[in-house]
């Protein structure tokens, strides 16, 4: 099991999630991919689009300021 | 979920305009992100953005083929649709997208082959200006024609940009 890290806080449409789908397809089963993201669409839509495709949101963290890091279980 | 359960989306890329194709490829990598089938059918002008050699060439059989290959040239000339400035615009508003960390054209096509999108050409406009499927990135999955594109997009939305 490994744990990667993904900073899309410069990230926009559609591209926040398509990187975090990109980096989860090179997982394997068991593995975690920590994202950081900004509040408002990034954080609204890639826990939900995350768990809508059946991987696991573990856990999400105010790190500072608008900037937010959740845990991605494949 | 089985392949057929899939939500899909077909887009059929004719414009070849800058703006119009970062429309596309965002929706297409948008949707694939979301686990969506996603078919993209180039067509016409919109082969330019699946050409393999990404500036003007000498593409095409015979002389008036070749003469149009190089006046369209590959993605790095696609003109913006509106004030293209003879080119300018497409260059600047790259450079916007950049510094406003906005995925540029070549990075949301980068995105649309890591996603597996299925790119497909049209055999017809092909055809008529005389290139063929070595023209293109080898990420092109298949030349076809109307009929073909209306299985591969049947059962979900069809959009024409």
């Amino acid at each position: 099991m490994i744990t990667k890290q993904l900073d899309i806080t410069k990230e926009h449409c559609p591209m926040t999630f398509v990187k975090t789908k990109i980096e989860l397809s090179k997982l394997q089963s068991g593995d975690k991919l920590e994202v950081l993201l900004t509040e408002g669409e990034p954080l609204q839509n890639v826990p939900r689009s995350a768990t809508e495709q059946g991987f696991k949101v573990l856990e999400v963290i105010h790190v500072k300021d608008n900037i937010h890091k959740i845990t991605i279980e494949k | 979920m089985s392949p057929s359960d899939k939500k899909k989306l077909s887009i059929i890329s004719f414009s070849g305009d800058f703006d119009k194709l970062v429309a596309a490829f965002t929706l297409a990598c948008g949707s694939a992100a979301v686990n969506y089938e996603v078919n993209i059918f180039f067509t016409f002008w919109g082969l330019n953005a699946i050409k393999k050699k990404t500036g003007r060439r000498f593409t095409g059989k015979g002389i008036l083929a070749k003469t149009f290959g190089f006046l369209m040239g590959g993605v790095n000339n696609v003109p913006l649709s509106r004030l293209n400035f003879f080119g300018t615009s497409p260059k600047l508003m790259s450079f916007m997208m950049r510094k406003r960390n906005v995925a540029t054209l070549k990075e949301l096509i980068d995105a649309a082959i890591a996603l597996n999108i299925n790119l497909y050409a049209c055999e017809m406009s092909m055809h008529i200006l005389g290139i063929s499927k070595d023209d293109f990135i080898p990420e092109v999955k298949e030349v076809i024609g109307v009929a073909n594109f209306l299985q591969y997009s049947e059962g979900g939305d069809r959009i024409f940009i």
